[in-house]
């Protein structure tokens, strides 16, 4: 009983195979490291590098992952819901992430202004403002999709490509720059560690919290799984599902805000450009169903660390920025491949197969 | 192989995670018979027509088909298919959104001679098909225009047309009202005096005695026995099926007019209609009495149960609960007003099937209190621990997948989801459909026992004998619309003749 706990119990909770995913794009950087010599953990090491602007900061591979890998993560979340109660998902998060950053950024300038130093509106005006926009937006795909009945692809396609417009709109067709310390701050450094890091584990804790300890965990899987025999059973299925592109937008919103912040300005055409497909890819390479039901949270969040490592990697190895999509193809197919029906059929049928050889119980 | 067998199992075992389905199963059919595969809840029934048709990968004992030299192991459908073994479900695998026709010749369309599909042909051949077999529809129609009765018809149809040599009807009848039944029994035998071995699965041991020849029975994954028709009556087939003598049926007596209800109403109903499936209707439950409604299927039974519940919202009337007008626009009104709805269609609105035993029987309650007040672990435990003793679920685990579980089993589960939140009123649409005898028994102990106990239950039914033991009065649903209500002289008789109305007499 004891001796299958740890090993059965990721397997059962479906989190192994993610989890091995991850282990695996490890590897390869410890191989690469002892091929070329290097120290075997270089991926691992962490070391306290000086900077001018933000003092003494951690520094490393597996940091730069964390902290690249904030905003998919953060995505990852929302997404995760959205697929698992609407067995759709939202394709406008990256085009509203771009949003939300030039309304925030609209709001800390001041509309037609394209490069300030001095906010026009307190900072937390700004911020929480761009992170409104995201729940209005997720407001907007949330009533399409759980009250007028649209396809989620469908409902989320109008904002996938009106929202970047809507938000050069909002910013006289400028790119707006904060040039004030104050804005970087999501983008840059809390001590040591990375803002986004640090963002990401908020979001990541409070979701978890919400989850567990309210009931929507169960009613969004509910909600996903048999929306009719859900609502006979007492839940409002439109509205948990509405709920769920809120928070999905909520996220979107938080994600801008960083990823402008990074870069101290909106700069529409490129914040959050092709990230929605990230955060659905993490959704699945976390083992869940893009068909909806059953989520595993914490899936998905290794899903999205599990991506932005290969990106990592790659770049690591040398591979050109141009060519390195390539070779993410290449990976993704591989986990996607080694979590497939057959694949599990067939390491299961082995696992019986040697179990009965050694004539031991199951 | 012996003459005129088609097919035999021999030892056949199946193991599930923590569960022993089939173990050395044996089942012989002859060519020209109707054999019915007889067995409770999680006999294994359904398990060994999978091990038949390919589904399931058994992992021991051998199957021989008449013709095939060697044992014969199928891997898919398809392969049963091929070696002549044809499935018609209880639910219907067909494609709603193509019509009857291209349903019938799906995967086998006849060609023409620039290899383009022979539309006019295959039209052609189903209308024959269909009129050989007395089913009168129009095949270039989609197959959703049609009853789900018809919808079997068209899946038994491609099933024979495909030259089968073994038909299984699994629960054909589920969903079949008697005319409909009777079609498909007159349908049965012409196919058995074809030769065709025909295996039945069924629920319903009056359509054993009047189509079948012969009978195996299963129990707990054990082959229990094979005996023909005229050796095993009634009395013996449900004591071989439950490992026991009962008399449980019996022992229901006439006896529950006496805990006769209060003069109290729990539920008051005026007018209340649903625009397009139920006329309005006035209707009164007083509290601890089962009262029954009748009628053929879609005669509007379920929707005068959903009209007050809620689950279509009423478009016309008044609603009184307890002596309050009460207003219900979605489901969870009514459950605040201490309603609570077990659905016919188990699958579609009962079940959520990737949740978990203990997360399904919760569900209501949980519904109930509200998202921000979450049931404690233990909490939840303690009450599933205490349903599923109640009700005597058979479940590897509380925290088993619900649609691992058999048919029955998850009924109960349902059940117990609802007997949780403690209702004072009880909707059961056809509770005890596709669930074996013993279990049936227990449901009607448990109405009765509810009802004692001052919850008053709305009780709905296809076998009129089951809520003749339970109910004290019945509503008749004719097309639509609640025509007759009956409180004396109960009996199937005077049932049946307000059912089928004044100009039709069904003796």
């Amino acid at each position: 009983m004891t001796k299958k706990s740890l090993w059965r119990r990721l397997a059962d909770s479906g989190l192994l195979l993610p989890i091995v995913s991850l282990l695996l794009v490890m590897a390869v950087n410890i191989v690469f490291d002892i091929v070329s010599g290097n120290n075997p953990f270089n991926f691992f090491m962490v070391t306290l590098q000086h900077t001018t602007s933000n003092g003494n900061v951690l520094y490393g591979r597996i940091i730069d992952v964390l902290n690249r890998g904030s905003e998919a993560a953060i995505l990852a979340i929302g997404m995760t819901l959205v697929v698992s109660s609407s067995a759709g998902t939202d394709i406008s998060v990256g085009s509203v992430m771009s949003l939300c950053a030039s309304f925030c950024c609209m709001l800390l300038a001041g509309y037609g202004v394209s490069s300030t130093s001095t906010l026009a509106v307190p900072l937390i005006v700004g911020v929480l403002g761009g992170i409104l926009m995201g729940a209005l937006c997720g407001t907007f795909n949330g009533t399409l999709v759980a009250y007028f009945g649209i396809q989620p692809m469908v409902a989320t396609l109008i904002l996938y490509s009106a929202a970047r417009a809507i938000g050069l709109l909002l910013c006289n067709d400028l790119i707006v720059y904060i040039r004030n310390g104050s804005f970087a701050f999501f983008g840059s450094f809390l001590g040591p560690i990375p803002t986004p890091i640090v963002i990401t584990a908020v979001c990541i804790v409070v979701m978890s919290l919400l989850l567990r300890k309210s009931a929507l965990g169960m009613y969004i899987q509910s909600v996903g799984i048999n929306p009719r025999a859900s609502r006979i059973s007492g839940l409002n299925s439109r509205r948990i599902i509405f709920i769920t592109y809120v928070i999905c937008g909520l996220f979107a919103g938080i994600a801008g805000i960083v990823a402008s912040s990074r870069i101290t300005s909106a700069d529409s055409n490129n914040i959050g450009l092709y990230l929605e497909m990230d955060a659905i890819l993490a959704v699945a390479l976390g083992g869940n169903s893009l068909g909806g039901g059953r989520f595993n949270l914490a899936g998905s969040i290794i899903g999205a660390y599990t991506i932005q490592a290969i990106t990592t990697t790659l770049y690591a190895l040398g591979v050109s920025t141009t060519q390195a999509p390539v070779f993410k193809a290449v990976i993704v197919i591989l986990i996607v491949a080694m979590q497939s029906e057959p694949v599990k059929s067939y390491m299961k049928k082995r696992r019986l197969a040697r179990t009965a050889k050694e004539g031991g119980a199951v | 192989m012996e003459e005129n067998v088609v097919l035999t199992a021999r030892g056949i075992t199946m193991t599930f995670p923590g569960v022993r389905a089939l173990e050395n199963v044996d089942f012989t059919l002859r060519r020209g018979e109707i054999h019915a595969l007889m067995g409770e809840n999680g006999a294994g029934k359904s398990t060994l027509i999978k091990c038949l048709t390919g589904i399931n990968d058994f992992e021991a004992g051998e199957i021989h088909i008449a013709g095939i030299d060697g044992p014969v192991k199928n891997h898919s459908t398809r392969d049963a298919q091929s070696v002549g073994i044809s499935t018609v479900y209880q639910e219907v695998n067909l494609c709603p959104n193509l019509s009857v026709a291209e349903n019938l010749f799906i995967g086998r369309e006849p060609m023409t001679a620039f290899h383009t599909i022979d539309r006019k042909a295959y039209n052609k051949r189903s209308q024959k098909i269909m009129d050989d077999l007395g089913i009168s529809v129009d095949v270039t129609q989609n197959l959703e225009n049609y009853s789900l009765a018809i919808q079997q018809m068209v899946a038994i149809a491609r099933a024979v047309d495909m030259d089968c040599k073994v038909l299984i009807l699994d629960e054909p009848t589920s969903s079949l009202d008697d005319e409909e039944v009777e079609k498909l029994f007159v349908l049965m035998r012409r196919l058995r005096d074809q030769g065709v071995g025909i295996i039945f699965v069924t629920h319903f041991l009056e359509q054993v005695y009047t189509v079948c020849d012969r009978i195996t029975v299963l129990r707990d994954g054990h082959f229990v026995g094979e005996y023909p028709i005229a050796e095993l009556p009634r009395v013996k087939l449900v004591a071989a099926m439950m490992g026991k003598n009962l008399d449980d049926l019996e022992e229901i007596g006439k006896d529950h007019t006496d805990n006769a209800a209060s003069k109290e109403l729990e539920i008051s109903a005026r007018g209340l209609s649903h625009t397009g499936t139920v006329k309005p209707f006035d209707l009164d439950i007083h509290k601890g009495e089962v009262v029954g409604v009748a009628g053929l299927l879609g005669s509007g039974r379920s929707e005068l149960a959903r009209a007050i519940y809620g689950a279509d919202k009423a478009s016309t009337g008044t609603l009184q609960v307890d002596g309050k007008t009460a207003k219900i626009n979605q489901p969870i009104d009514a459950m605040h007003l201490g309603m609570g709805m077990l659905p016919d269609d188990r699958k579609a609105e009962g079940i959520i099937g990737d949740l978990s035993v203990r997360e399904n029987m919760i569900l209501a309650l949980q519904a109930k209190q509200g998202m921000f007040k979450p049931l404690s672990r233990a909490k939840q435990e303690e009450l599933v621990d205490e349903y599923i003793k109640l009700l005597q679920v058979k479940t590897a685990g509380k925290e088993t997948l619900i649609k691992q579980l058999s048919g029955g089993n998850q009924q109960k589960v349902i059940l117990g989801r609802w007997l949780i939140t403690q209702p004072d009123f009880l909707i059961l649409d056809e509770p005890t459909r596709g669930i074996d005898v013993g279990t049936k028994a227990e449901i009607q102990k448990l109405i009765l026992k509810l009802a004692a106990e001052g919850k008053s239950i709305l009780f709905i039914s296809s076998e009129i004998s089951e809520m003749l033991r339970t109910c004290s009065r019945m509503a008749i649903m004719r097309d639509g619309e609640k025509v007759d209500e009956l409180d004396h002289d109960l009996t199937q008789e005077s049932v049946m003749k307000a059912i089928a109305g004044g100009e039709q007499n069904n003796d």
